[in-house]
């Protein structure tokens, strides 16, 4: 496994928190970080997907990922009348169980977080809302903290921001790094508290594994409190070896600042068998720590039936059907 | 130096066939498959529950496209997979004289009656609306119209014996259930499954769309009532259920269709007594359809 944590810069003491004192330095520090080794990321990507989980392990898993989802609606099409639905369905996914756990969250536009937020009175599900002109990120700067700081106002308990794919690839790395300590700052209440941010990456257009590690370190320096690999809307969403790429980058970070951040793959995850690989993948990488949904999320919308017809048939000994699900 | 009797056969692997691909059993294990003499054939894929939820998702995912179709469409499309099944005729042959311990002429001669036979389904496509449909006299100024459409996937128990099971039986259950636009997952027979598994291989080359059909070989205790329990089947034909008792027999399984209202064709008394040379008739073919009625006003 990866050696990272002893060469970052934490580790031998000398603290990270002058590595975004100037463009320079941080351009040096992220192109410093370990290369990625992409044969062996892929192959123990697939390995860890090979495992088998049955019966009382495989109910559990079902639970743990029912509640670690975070249920999207990201459409130009969204009525208020669809984000209700769809926060009766996060309350309450199977009517014909009542054990079955609620969601974490329910993930909207920042329009819909009012009516997410009414809808969901009365629960621990969170609200989530894209913003920054999510999913291009193309917007200037006041633009996107107007853009935060009203889905704040109306109620978003976390804020998924997109970050500058434009400026990372061509290197200029402070920009996307004042960015999203921008964001954060609009993420701040009145009150004093903070809606979680959780920074999105879009790893399909990132191009590379190594992009990837440099991503997750810029944002982790700059405040993120998840990181996220895609936006749902590009070819290539999350896929295993990313994630699994994004999991070494935050247990090496908690090892080199002691600070832990979250890790959300969005986009593609459809079927109870992957869920599966991705917890595998966490347990494996970074343990009983993040096994939960205050620092592991599923960005998805289809793949809560695929969970609920899986629990079905576990619960019932039949196999479930489509007709036995909302059709979101 | 090139001794023909030196030559080492290429032994066929049989597979699977779902969802237009042709997967290795999900628990990787396989069955011997012998002849009516007890002499090994080939290893023929154990199927289990796995396979056939599996086959089930492909088979419902081919229902919109395949029902959506024309019915003159349809037709083309079974005509077409007739003609692939004349190309494989002496393969075929060879396959029911083994599984049935017959001879080659008597086995070809149920090869065609079987070609013959799809062929006599596919012309049934764009005509059993006009069998099973009607124009209703109603007292009021409509137009009302009964049309047959499909009820959609249809578990296949094909049968495991009587006179030409092993392949004429088949096609004579398989056909009627796809020429009227359902989707099937066919049970092939436990001990005779080699003929199915060969018609999935023709079926891929025709221009039958993956998924429609659904074959899978293993024991029929296991996948019979998997099928029967699934609540996204909508039909099954328990032709070839011969267990007498336990979860596998008929009214087992019919019990557990009835749980989700499913539409089930009973085995025959004594399916060792069936002759599958024997005319038809249109009994399979209206079996699993769904009568829509249509009120439209008339007009002046």
């Amino acid at each position: 496994m990866s050696t990272l944590a002893a060469h970052a810069p934490g580790a031998a003491g000398s603290g990270l928190a002058d590595v975004a004192a100037s463009e320079a330095s941080l351009r040096r520090f992220l192109h410093g970080l370990p290369g990625v080794d992409q044969v062996g990321l892929e192959a123990r990507a697939a390995t860890l997907g090979t495992r088998s989980i049955k019966t009382t392990a495989k109910a559990y898993a079902i639970d743990l990922a029912i509640s670690m989802i975070d249920l999207t609606t990201l459409e130009g099409a969204d009525t208020v009348g669809k984000v209700r639905s769809l926060c009766i369905k996060g309350r309450n996914p199977d009517p014909s169980d009542p054990t079955t756990p609620r969601v974490a969250a329910i993930c909207v536009y920042p329009d819909m977080v009012a009516t997410a937020k009414e809808a969901l009175r009365g629960t621990d599900i969170q609200v989530a809302s894209v913003a920054t002109a999510f999913p291009a990120g193309r917007a200037a700067l006041p633009v996107k903290l107007a853009d935060t700081a009203d889905a704040v106002a109306a109620g978003a308990d976390e804020i998924d921001m997109v970050i500058d794919r434009g400026a990372f690839l061509s290197g200029r790395y402070l920009d996307v790094f004042n960015e999203i300590t921008a964001v954060k700052e609009a993420c701040r209440r009145p009150d004093g508290t903070s809606a979680h941010l959780k920074v999105i990456f879009e790893t399909g257009e990132l191009q590379t594994y190594d992009n990837v590690r440099r991503a997750s370190w810029l944002a982790m320096l700059a405040g993120a409190d998840f990181i996220k690999t895609s936006t749902g809307k590009v070819a290539v969403n999350a896929t295993p070896p990313v994630t699994l790429l994004m999991l070494e980058a935050v247990r090496d970070f908690r090892a080199a600042t002691g600070v832990q951040v979250g890790v959300k793959p969005a986009g593609g995850i459809k079927t109870t068998k992957d869920a599966m690989k991705y917890l595998v993948m966490v347990n494996e990488t970074l343990g009983d720590d993040w096994l939960s949904p205050h620092w592991f999320r599923f960005g998805a919308s289809s793949l809560l039936n695929d969970l609920l017809m899986q629990r079905q048939k576990l619960t019932t000994g039949r196999y479930s059907g489509p007709d036995y699900v909302t059709v979101d | 130096m090139s001794d023909v009797s030196l030559r080492l056969d290429v032994l066929k692997t049989y597979k699977l066939y779902v969802g237009g691909k042709f997967p290795r059993s999900e628990s990787g294990r396989v069955y011997e498959v012998t002849d009516s003499k007890g002499q090994w054939l080939a290893n023929a894929p154990l199927g289990t529950r796995k396979d056939t939820r599996d086959a089930v998702v492909a088979a419902r995912a081919a229902v919109k496209g395949w029902s959506g179709t024309t019915a003159y469409n349809r037709g083309q499309v079974l005509y077409r997979v007739a003609e692939m099944l004349q190309g494989r005729r002496e393969q075929f042959a060879a396959e029911v004289a083994a599984a049935e311990g017959l001879g080659v002429k008597k086995a070809a001669a149920l090869v065609d009656a079987a070609i013959d036979r799809w062929v006599w389904y596919a012309g049934w496509t764009d005509k059993v609306a006009q069998v099973a449909g009607n124009a209703n006299p109603v007292a009021g100024p409509y137009f009302n119209l009964s049309t047959p459409e499909p009820t959609g996937v249809v578990g296949v128990l094909a049968p495991q014996a009587g006179h030409g099971f092993s392949f004429l039986g088949l096609v004579s259950v398989l056909a009627p259930v796809i020429a009227t636009g359902n989707t099937a997952v066919v049970a092939a027979a436990a001990e005779a499954p080699l003929p199915a598994l060969s018609l999935g291989e023709v079926l891929a080359t025709s221009d039958l769309p993956g998924g429609v059909v659904n074959v899978l070989s293993g024991r029929t205790a296991d996948i019979a009532p998997t099928l029967a329990s699934h609540q996204d089947v909508n039909g099954l034909d328990l032709t070839g259920a011969v267990h007498q008792d336990g979860p596998g027999s008929p009214a087992a399984l019919e019990a557990a269709a009835a749980e989700t209202l499913k539409r089930v064709l009973r085995p025959a008394a004594d399916p060792a007594a069936a002759d599958w040379t024997q005319a038809p008739g249109t009994k399979r073919l209206t079996s699993f359809l769904e009568t829509k009625t249509v009120w439209h006003p008339m007009g002046i």
